[in-house]
């Protein structure tokens, strides 16, 4: 049952906190472990293994590895094109890991964008990346309805001349809300790349949310026409330009309460580190 | 440098070589690197009088009469005018005038033709730094060309071969005998100037025809006669140079044509080849265009980094399509201007990104930094005439002439006819007819006044030949765009300037959302706009769709391309069936 307050203890926000920073750390791991010459299965199989090493006992959605212009997804046309293909990893190349793992019924879901060698685009559409950061969440404190942010968003991808990247994912999401899994069946086993734990959390999300005219999807339809509802969402503004993509993906927290309204669930991310370390050079 | 009488000027040195005597002329600073200008058939070192004074302001500066004429000794056998002899007189006077260092040699014609003989001889390097070549081949190359095309009769090489032999008449008729010369003293002497007026478009000046000219044309036809029938059949020799040699083509000239020259970076591997928009006698009529051609190639080939139409003009280096382009584009802030600019920064153009929102344009420039090309940002506001006339010369200080223009920058406007002001008008007309004259008009001067050809691409719409009564202003602006568009391509085909007239169609770009439309108040503006861009996106054809067919257009020179289907498919029953258009019109869409 939806609420105006935030359902989770700091205890449950601890627990979400690290499962982001296990799948993150994972990722940054299979990202050092790639080179020219391994394919998108390969690194997401890698991927999964260290995962689970971890303790992930479910996945909210399969991992996923995209490289070169997959990672724009360049001629996507239908879902089951976002699965790990064999293309294979090559020098200059960007790539991006998605995972969403799930452990003890708390969920992340983070994406992590890397080049192998150099890359110029690659290198701009990192550094313009950070902005989304703080337009997302200064327009989410400011109260702004879900669609009216994707709008801004797309505003500042046009500034920047870059293209919407996430307009492809399923409904056009920019993000979805994640809540704690509660759900019966065995753990690990996937429909159309979702956890079938997770088919039923999602399931339960859409109708109940639907009945009070809001959505557990972030995108720029009626549905999005209200602000975000508290609790914890995934928010994955994925950018473009020309043959290369990139995205973060990681948790925000609404909290209903006017004081804080929004925040990231944390700060201390390969990302937000890159900036920083941008910023010092 | 005032000589006295303009009509006989006297020699500032004599240059004694094997037995002649040759009048040579000498301008400019002595100090300076010596460049060495060689006249052809029937003229006069005087042929050189608007390029040597151009050049002096940099260089010393040497022309001379060459064998037979003007003021140099003239030997009555005609075989004392044999290429070797003539290679010889050239090497003779850089010796006079230049012993330490080797010469920069430009030639025209004839000139041309004897300095390809001594570039061609061995050692010639020690003597010789570069060579500018203008209609002159080596009698030696065209022997070889045309043994080779006669071997492989192909349709291809006979159609060539025909070509070059009716801009070769007069070459046949000068081996026989008597009528040539009969010609020149009985009538062609007197009629020279005028003949060279009408069919050339050359002016008369003070220097040329030079006074000696009967004389001259009457003796010169010793060189056609002592070199032209042997070298055409087995007599052609292996000349080969690893000189730098930069090969000017006009572009319009009546008796040497581009096909005489080809295959030459088979005996002169280090090439470049230009073209320039002119006539045969291009150093009379072009002076400023040949001068500085021929100071940037020496410049360059002294180490200085070439001029973007030089670096263009090697031959034998692979290169992206429009590399060593620079291309300016306005309204590149967003849309289909700045995706225009970017498509051309993947083939290889520097850009010059214009907007009125200057931080779009700049943010242009750096997306083209980022896809490997250079990229420049400038805020321009194309309805200001004088803004656009000084953002015209700062760019071609800066940068360039530029290669290629795009006038995109435009505005969108809806409404009625009758509720749209005065106003509404003159914004519309300012940004889409205006700025387009105003772009058109800055940098069409510049590509003629620079004279190596250019393109000019004029964004239309769709509206330019689809009338409606929810667009009258706008369509209206568009439909001038179009018109002025097939005008100016009528006017500047002569000067090598293609112009192409894009007609996108229903593009989702910036336009809806800074659109206006007549007759409504603020809120109904808004929702107007949204409906408008809702429209747009769902249509959902990309500008980038569009910067790809402009490029398109430049590389194949197409005059008019409608985009999208729709644009294409109205484009068609504007053709077949105006009256379905105008039936249209009425409906109300908006």
């Amino acid at each position: 049952m939806p609420s105006t307050q935030l359902d989770f203890s700091e205890r449950d926000l601890e627990r979400f906190r690290e499962v982001q920073q296990l799948a993150y750390r994972c990722a940054e791991e299979t990202a050092a472990w790639l080179e020219p010459g391994v394919t998108e299965r390969q690194a997401a199989a890698e991927l999964r293994r260290r995962l689970i090493a971890g303790g992930v006992e479910d996945f909210f959605h399969v991992p996923f590895a995209w490289f070169g212009d997959r990672t724009a997804f360049r001629g996507f046309r239908v879902p089951f094109q976002f699965f790990p293909s064999n293309r294979v990893l090559r020098e200059g190349m960007p790539f991006v890991l998605d995972c969403a793992p799930i452990i003890d019924g708390y969920t992340a879901d983070i994406g992590y964008g890397g080049r192998v060698g150099e890359n110029r685009i690659w290198d701009r559409l990192c550094a313009d990346l950070r902005e989304y950061r703080e337009l997302i969440l200064r327009l989410v404190r400011e109260g702004h309805a879900l669609d009216e942010i994707y709008k801004q968003v797309d505003a500042l991808i046009a500034r920047h001349g870059f293209d919407n990247r996430h307009q492809v994912y399923p409904g056009r999401v920019i993000g979805h809300q994640v809540t704690r899994q509660h759900a019966i069946g065995p753990k690990g086993v996937t429909l159309f790349g979702f956890g079938i734990r997770t088919l039923q959390t999602l399931g339960r999300e859409l109708i109940s949310e639907r009945l009070h005219g809001r959505s557990p999807l972030w995108a720029d339809k009626h549905a999005s026409a209200h602000a975000p509802t508290p609790g914890l969402w995934a928010v994955e503004p994925h950018i473009g330009f020309r043959d290369v993509g990139i995205k973060y993906e990681e948790l925000l927290v609404v909290t209903g309460d006017p004081a804080n309204p929004a925040y990231w669930l944390d700060d201390d991310l390969p990302h937000v580190r890159r900036w920083q370390a941008m910023e010092a050079a | 440098m005032s000589r006295g009488d303009p009509g006989r000027v006297e020699a500032d040195r004599i240059v004694e070589s094997a037995g002649v005597r040759l009048a040579v002329y000498e301008h400019g600073d002595p100090g300076n690197e010596t460049v060495l200008l060689v006249h052809g058939y029937p003229d006069t070192h005087s042929v050189w009088d608007g390029v040597a004074a151009l050049l002096a302001e940099s260089f010393h500066v040497v022309t001379y009469d060459v064998r037979g004429a003007g003021q140099s000794s003239a030997p009555r056998a005609v075989r004392d005018y044999r290429l070797d002899l003539l290679a010889a007189d050239l090497f003779a006077v850089a010796d006079a005038v230049s012993p330490d260092e080797p010469v920069h040699v430009v030639a025209h014609d004839w000139g041309s033709i004897q300095s390809w003989e001594a570039v061609t001889d061995p050692g010639a390097e020690r003597r010789i730094a570069s060579f500018t070549s203008i209609s002159g081949p080596c009698l030696d190359h065209v022997g070889h060309q045309v043994r080779q095309r006669l071997s492989r009769p192909t349709p291809g090489n006979l159609r060539k071969l025909a070509g070059q032999l009716l801009h070769s008449w007069y070459i046949l008729i000068f081996q026989l005998p008597l009528l040539a010369p009969a010609v020149w003293r009985l009538w062609l002497a007197r009629r020279w100037a005028r003949v060279l007026e009408k069919v050339e478009g050359v002016p008369p000046t003070a220097g040329h025809p030079a006074p000696t000219l009967r004389s001259d044309a009457v003796r010169g036809i010793a060189l056609y006669r002592a070199n032209m029938l042997g070298r055409v059949g087995r007599g052609a020799r292996e000349r080969a140079t690893g000189l730098p040699v930069q090969l000017i083509q006009p572009s319009g000239d009546h008796y040497v044509t581009e096909a005489l020259t080809e295959g030459v970076e088979r005996w002169a591997p280090r090439l470049w080849r230009r073209t320039v928009q002119a006539g045969h006698w291009v150093p009379l009529t072009h002076p400023a265009a040949i001068a500085r051609m021929a100071t940037e190639f020496i410049r360059h080939i002294g180490g200085e980094p070439a001029s973007r139409t030089l670096r263009r003009s090697q031959v034998g280096v692979r290169r992206a399509r429009f590399a060593d382009h620079l291309v300016v584009v306005t309204g590149a802030g967003s849309g289909i201007g700045r995706e225009t600019a970017l498509s051309f920064a993947e083939a290889g153009a520097e850009v010059v990104a214009s907007d009125i929102d200057e931080g779009a344009a700049r943010r242009t420039a750096e997306l083209v930094g980022v896809l490997g090309s250079r990229g420049y940002g400038y805020g321009l506001d194309v309805t200001d005439e004088s803004a656009v006339r000084d953002f015209a010369a700062e760019v071609t200080a800066r940068h360039g002439v530029p290669d290629i223009v795009v006038n995109n920058a435009g505005i969108g406007h809806g409404g009625p006819f009758l509720e749209t002001t005065t106003k509404d008008w003159h914004r519309v007309l300012d940004v889409n007819l205006w700025g387009v004259i105003h772009g058109c008009r800055a940098f069409g001067e510049r590509m003629v006044e620079r004279g190596e050809g250019g393109y000019i691409v004029n964004v239309a719409s769709m509206a330019a030949y689809l009338p409606t009564r929810d667009l009258p202003a706008y369509a209206t602006s568009k439909a001038a765009v179009y018109m002025l568009s097939d005008c100016l391509r009528g006017e500047l085909d002569g000067h090598a300037i293609g112009v192409s007239t894009i007609c996108p169609g229903v593009v989702s770009t910036n336009i809806t959302r800074t659109a206006t439309f007549a007759g409504a108040g603020e809120a109904e503006q808004g929702r107007k706009r949204d409906r408008a861009t809702g429209l747009y996106a769902r249509r959902n054809f990309t500008p980038r769709r569009v910067a790809t067919e402009i490029v398109r257009a430049v590389e194949r020179g197409k005059p008019v391309v409608p985009v999208t289907p729709e644009a294409k498919v109205t484009y068609l029953l504007s053709r077949v069936s105006p009256a379905t258009l105008r039936a249209a019109a009425k409906l109300e869409v908006a």
